[in-house]
């Protein structure tokens, strides 16, 4: 029974509903009301029955209705039953192209045919008119959400003839026990017949059929059976107009039937369970097992590393068995295999996203996992594939992780992966297990759930992982906050100080309160009876010293000023003079505290976090010119020859006379016309300088090289990025620098002898030889040079060889590859190493600590307290003669150092990034290419080359989809080109293009880097 | 799992093969199963069914609950634990019960004509049997048909309709599915005079999109109206009939 009305009801928005007015109904618009009859006693049909386990593990019963209908459309153009309004429906006569099928027919493939076969059904010459049954849908939608949405799209696209019929609710069609497909097409076949019986005068038409498409063989069998024409895929497609391109996307294991749904087996597990803490500790001290950090492969996700002290080469992981778990940044403890066993790191870029694409946030692992299987094929296919015929010298100690000391995990950074959505419907609020993708690649993807997922798709959001079970693919986390839209520069700067954990908060009240109440107007006291908190105590008077500063445009910290006199004897007085925090920040207060938990002042694009509130950094500590600054000096009486004579250091009160950049005070240097003290003093600093340099390079320093470029800024306030170029060096900069060393050498020096226990000192160990043999090998086989790593001045001088005269920056290029194999600079405490491994090896050095520049590091500040407890000018405090307590300091201060060069660096390359993009769509307007650039070849993959663009400072990775020839030993790859095969080896010059891409599923902008010489890999 | 279930699906399907404007089936029970109830109705919409028992109007219980000028209307709802998918017992004193009940009696007390029957007293019993989506609406819809099967006057029916928006499309009469995860609105029509006595909305819906559905809530009020009437019609027919063939003048619905 219907019931019907024509209700006229008004759909005019616009116009304001209002509460006084008496309420009508208006006419423009009809929409029919019915009440949907359900037929009472076929229970079985019209009602479906399950039980449901929820979240808590309750098991519960679960009742919903069914209404079978008669009206759905079969879809089939002008057919006489069901009309359609809808434009896109299937050709009557079917599709007559099919060479078996001469009266035309339809295709009904099932759930397993577009679960294996996808790529050939996404494929333009597979194009036959195809009935899609709602079954099959939600089947695909159930097992796998990615190929869901692939076919989704292709039930769009304007090149498929797709049909989706909704059989579940049509009353002849519908589902009572799992006959749905071959029922369907029964009924297909039927209702075609029967809407098409013979008109009376016109020869009959044979009708078009409709085929059963199912590698399924049972599937087939029972078809036969029922009289229901049914093919194999491979089958069908053989026959067909464009057989030979389309067998090639027939997937080999297409003949697989389809397992059911495993959710009553339980959880399978997938990764080992960890040993016990206790077997854990004595395993690592008798040396069985070893105890590192670990370190995930950025280009391989299935592939990390631990550096351990038993091993000179750090322990591969291969699979994710093998890493059972870890996290960049944990501590774990590792077993290594037996020798035989070992393996050498693979030689593929291996993507996370594009192997896993098709992965299932809510399936991975926890709901019995169909796709586990699958996913662990096309793992180790990719592990199988770098098998390993290399020789035994790049092997390295080979083991799997089997427990963990300390998890490292943290809020990440990350991107929501919008295949993973189940619905995108910004309305929806049920509760959907989603994956993140952090932003940084060493991270595995987290799978979280969340009510907001599709409110905060293209957003960055941050995400902590809670935990990651055994039975379970990825870690599981929950959204902690969203950081704002992708790609905004807060949203991006945020993620970038969290992501390296910068703190970046504003400084508390407590710790503003330890500035000087004065506060900007705060002046060095006159000298005298008026002093009257003390502050010209043993400070030396150094007003009338010609003191001028040296420091880069826009410096507003300024922690550094020289000065120089050409003394009576013939010898010369140099002093730096360094600001004088440690009298503001005085130990143990709250100040003290923020600045050693900051441990630096970070350094990023458009903005800088600050060590110290901005009132001392840059304005009471800093050296600004024409006013009067405490600073700690150091003065040398050097021979003309640079030789060292006396060296005292002094708090004092400096008055400096100007402050120049580097720029300027190069022109003022190389200016004739000037010989006023200020210039002289350059000048003598700058003859000394040369000399300083020369004696370091002579002790076998190193001059290292690491891709520094500079970012053009529109303007102070919109800070968008017009264009980058390399920074460049003068000769005022290598004048700063080496008074700079000079003073921490010198400082170094005396602070040891003070402190022989506590000293605040920074070294830099000497690599391992091992580190370089990669270098050595790629050197020799494609360049002939060899690289002589015995001790820093063999290595210096080795490196002043490698030149190609073509190529001039190809020694930069080298010498930043080597700056990579050294390991990095540290703080130290005096007493707690040996003190033959005091060196530093980049500097050539026995000794050095950090002294320049208190104002933005906090070793800084220790160093000149524990120099003014040298002079004797203020006892040291309690804490610093804690060996203890030094060290926990510094070892904050080491991870905060590091963090914040790593922020500084991601910094730059996103504003490369917008860079690129900027300089990109300039180009598109005036009408011109992309942007293009040359690279140099730093890597080989077997599937891509890793390039580095000098001019942009940045490294890029070139993927190749189609096979290429890869030759480990010789570190080349051969790519087809257009005309003839060309070989690219490491160290070729390229030219690349260069794109910023938005990456889909992550919303990452990303480079994208793509060969166009010497072949263009666009259509590789 | 029920995340993986579309509302609405391309073809303009819901999740139990409804459309858009479709009513899930409607079931209405006016005899009494051994209840000495004056007013008895049992209804259900799909799988949701309220059963509503209508006492009186009686002398009041209580003379301290008595109004000197019109009947105490006293509703008291009751949810059968069995009648989620998760059981679940829920007391006397329940939050989401009260809100039922509290938000029945502002429903029917401009409705139910109770100043005739001055210090008397009405009680009605609510009792929830199976819940599937749109409480409410079952709830006073039952509610309409006791009481017009007790024979108390009422002004006029009071029709309820859940209706929730997918997207921009509307949809009328949620399931559980639909409703928790659509904003939604019931409304409760007076079909006669046009006249909405209840407007009840827990969701978030942006203001653009609540007059269309709620004007169409208030038109598929009318189509209950009709199948409520034909089922009162029926029921009073039923009565009737034997008294006609004994011959004795129809003097009420309520007296056998």
């Amino acid at each position: 029974m219907r019931l019907r009305i024509f209700p006229r009801i008004v759909r005019d928005s616009t116009r304001k509903w209002s509460h006084e007015k008496p309420f009508h109904w208006t006419a423009t618009y009809m929409v029919e009301i019915t009440i949907r009859k359900r037929p009472q006693a076929e229970a079985v049909i019209t009602q479906r029955k399950f039980f449901k386990k929820t979240a808590k593990g309750k098991v519960v019963k679960v009742l919903r209705e069914r209404y079978l209908r008669d009206d759905v459309a079969c879809g089939i153009g002008s057919c006489r039953e069901c009309s359609t309004a809808l434009s896109n429906t299937l050709p009557y006569a079917g599709s007559l192209e099919h060479q078996l099928f001469p009266n035309g027919h339809f295709v009904l493939p099932d759930t397993n045919v577009f679960l294996a076969q996808m790529d050939l059904i996404e494929s333009i010459l597979f194009n036959p008119p195809m009935i899609l049954l709602q079954t099959v849908v939600e089947e695909v939608r159930h097992r796998s959400l990615p190929l869901y949405n692939r076919l989704m799209a292709l039930t769009k696209s304007e090149d498929k003839r797709i049909w989706v019929f909704y059989n579940e609710y049509r009353s002849e069609t519908a589902i009572i026990r799992l006959v749905g497909i071959r029922a369907a097409t029964a009924w297909y076949n039927t209702h075609i017949s029967l809407t098409r019986s013979p008109v009376r005068g016109k020869p009959q038409k044979p009708n078009p059929s409709v085929i059963l498409l199912t590698d399924d063989a049972d599937n087939r069998r029972k078809a036969e059976k029922s009289d229901i024409m049914s093919f194999s895929v491979h089958k069908y497609v053989e026959s067909m107009k464009d057989a030979n391109q389309l067998l090639d996307l027939v997937s080999a294991d297409g003949s697989s039937e389809i397992e059911p749904t495993k959710a009553a087996a339980g959880r399978q597990v997938l990764y080992p369970q960890y040993l016990p803490a206790s077997t854990l500790i004595a395993g690592v001290k008798a040396g069985k097992l070893h105890q590192g950090h670990f370190n995930a492969n950025q280009y391989n996700y299935l592939e990390g590393t631990v550096s351990v002290p038993g091993f000179q080469k750090p322990i591969l992981l291969v699979g994710r068995e093998s890493m059972n778990r870890a996290v960049q940044g944990d501590i774990v403890v590792v077993e290594v295999f037996p020798e035989k066993e070992w393996k050498a790191p693979g030689d593929e870029v291996v993507d996370q996203e594009a192997t896993l694409k098709n992965d299932d946030a809510e399936d991975s692992g926890e709901e019995g996992d169909e796709n586990g299987e699958e996913v662990l094929v096309r793992e180790s296919q990719v592990l199988s594939g770098n098998n390993n015929q290399k020789p035994p010298s790049e092997r390295q100690p080979t083991g799997h992780i089997v427990g963990i000391i300390k998890r490292n995990w943290r809020a990440y950074v990350c991107h929501i992966d919008s295949t993973s959505l189940t619905s995108t419907l910004a309305t929806s609020l049920s509760t959907q297990t989603v994956f993140a993708t952090p932003v940084s690649r060493l991270l595995p993807r987290i799978r979280l759930r969340t009510r907001q997922a599709p409110t905060l798709l293209n957003q960055k959001i941050l995400v902590t992982i809670d935990r990651w079970d055994s039975t379970s693919r990825y870690p599981e986390g929950h959204f902690v906050r969203a950081l704002g839209q992708v790609e905004s520069k807060e949203a991006e700067q945020e993620s970038l100080l969290l992501e390296f954990e910068v703190p970046y908060r504003a400084f508390g009240k407590a710790i503003l309160d330890c500035l000087p109440s004065e506060g900007e107007q705060w002046v060095v006291p006159p000298k005298g009876d008026l002093d009257a908190q003390n502050v010209w105590r043993d400070r030396e008077d150094l007003r009338n010293m010609i003191v001028c500063s040296i420091d880069p445009p826009g410096c507003q910290d300024i922690d550094d000023a020289l000065h120089a006199k050409m003394l009576p004897n013939g010898n010369i007085e140099a002093g730096v003079h360094i600001a004088d925090v440690s009298h503001f920040v005085l130990p143990d207060n709250p100040m003290d505290s923020e600045a050693a938990a900051r441990g630096t002042t970070v350094y990023l694009v458009d903005n800088r976090i600050d060590m110290l509130p901005s009132l001392l950094g840059t304005n009471l500590c800093s050296l600004r010119p024409f006013v009067e600054r405490l600073a700690f000096s150091a003065i040398w009486e050097l021979t003309p020859d640079a030789e060292i004579v006396s060296v005292r250091f002094a708090k004092s009160v400096i008055l400096s006379k100007a402050a120049f950049t580097y720029e300027e005070a190069q022109i003022r240097k190389d200016d004739p016309n000037l010989q006023d003290e200020l210039t002289t003093s350059v000048r003598i600093l700058n003859s000394l300088a040369i000399k300083l340099k020369a004696k370091r390079m002579a002790a076998g320093a190193l001059n290292l090289a690491s891709p520094e470029v500079k970012i053009h800024l529109e303007s102070a306030e919109s800070s968008d990025p017009i264009d980058v170029e390399q920074k460049e060096l003068r000769e005022t900069n290598s004048l700063v620098e080496e008074f700079m060393l000079l003073a921490n050498i010198s400082v170094a020096r005396k602070i040891e002898q003070s402190f022989p226990q506590t000293a605040v000192l920074r070294r830099h160990l000497p690599p391992p030889q091992s580190n370089f043999d990669k270098l050595q090998d790629l050197l020799r086989k494609t360049k002939g040079m060899t690289l002589d790593v015995t001790s820093s001045g063999a290595l210096a001088a080795s490196l002043d060889k490698c030149i190609d005269l073509q190529e001039p920056s190809f020694n930069t290029l080298v010498r930043i590859m080597a700056t990579r194999c050294m390991l990095s600079a540290e703080y130290f405490s005096s007493g707690s190493v040996a003190k033959d491994t005091f060196g530093h090896y980049g500097l050539a050095s026995e000794i050095y600590t950090h002294f320049t520049s208190p104002i933005r590091r906090y070793a800084d500040v220790l160093v000149h307290r524990q120099l003014a407890a040298a002079i004797g000018f203020a006892p040291l405090h309690a804490t610093l003669h804690s060996k203890s307590h030094v060290e926990r300091i510094l070892d904050v201060v080491n991870r905060r150092h590091r963090m914040a060069q790593m922020a500084g660096r991601a910094s730059v390359e996103f504003y490369v990034g917008l860079a690129l993009k900027a300089r990109g769509e300039a180009a598109k307007s005036r009408g011109e290419d992309e942007v293009r650039e040359q690279a140099f070849v730093i890597r080989t993959f077997r599937n891509g080359v890793g390039v580095f663009v000098s001019k942009l400072g940045i490294e890029g990775l070139v993927t190749f989809k189609r096979d290429t020839q890869f030759d480990a030993e010789n570190y080349t790859i051969t790519v087809p080109g257009a005309e003839k095969d060309v070989k690219i080896s490491v160290f070729d010059q390229v030219v690349v293009r260069i794109e910023v891409e938005k990456d889909k599923n992550t919303q990452r902008g990303k480079v994208k880097m793509t060969l166009v010489e010497p072949v263009d890999s666009s259509i590789l | 799992m029920s995340s993986r279930i579309e509302i609405l699906n391309a073809g303009g399907y819901r999740s139990d093969g409804r459309r858009q404007y479709e009513l899930r089936t409607i079931n209405i029970d006016l005899f009494p199963q051994g209840s000495a109830a004056d007013g008895f109705a049992t209804l259900s919409h799909g799988l949701t069914q309220v059963s509503v028992c209508v006492f009186g109007p009686r002398e009041a219980k209580l003379r301290s609950q008595t109004f000197h000028d019109r009947a105490n209307v006293n509703i008291e709802v009751g949810i059968a634990a069995f009648s989620s998918s998760e059981r679940r017992r829920r007391g006397r004193g329940d939050k989401r019960i009260l809100e039922i009940s509290q938000t029945l009696k502002s429903t029917f007390d401009p409705v139910i004509q109770s100043s005739l029957y001055p210090r008397s007293q009405i009680d009605i019993y609510v009792q929830v049997l199976q819940q599937d989506g749109g409480l409410l609406q079952a709830c006073i819809n039952a509610t309409t048909l006791a009481l017009a099967n007790a024979g108390i006057p009422l002004t006029d029916f009071v029709c309820a309709v859940t209706s929730g928006v997918h997207s921009t499309s509307p949809l009328l009469d949620l399931t559980l599915l639909e409703e928790n995860d659509l904003p939604n609105v019931t409304v409760a029509v007076m079909p006669r005079s046009g006249k909405v006595s209840l407007v009840t909305m827990e969701t978030r819906l942006h203001v653009d999109r609540f007059e269309e559905i709620f004007r169409l809530a208030g038109e598929a009020g009318k189509i209950i109206h009709a199948e409520m009437k034909k089922a009162v019609k029926d029921r009073t027919e039923r009565l009737v009939a034997p008294m006609q063939s004994l011959g004795r003048p129809a003097t009420g619905e309520n007296d056998y």
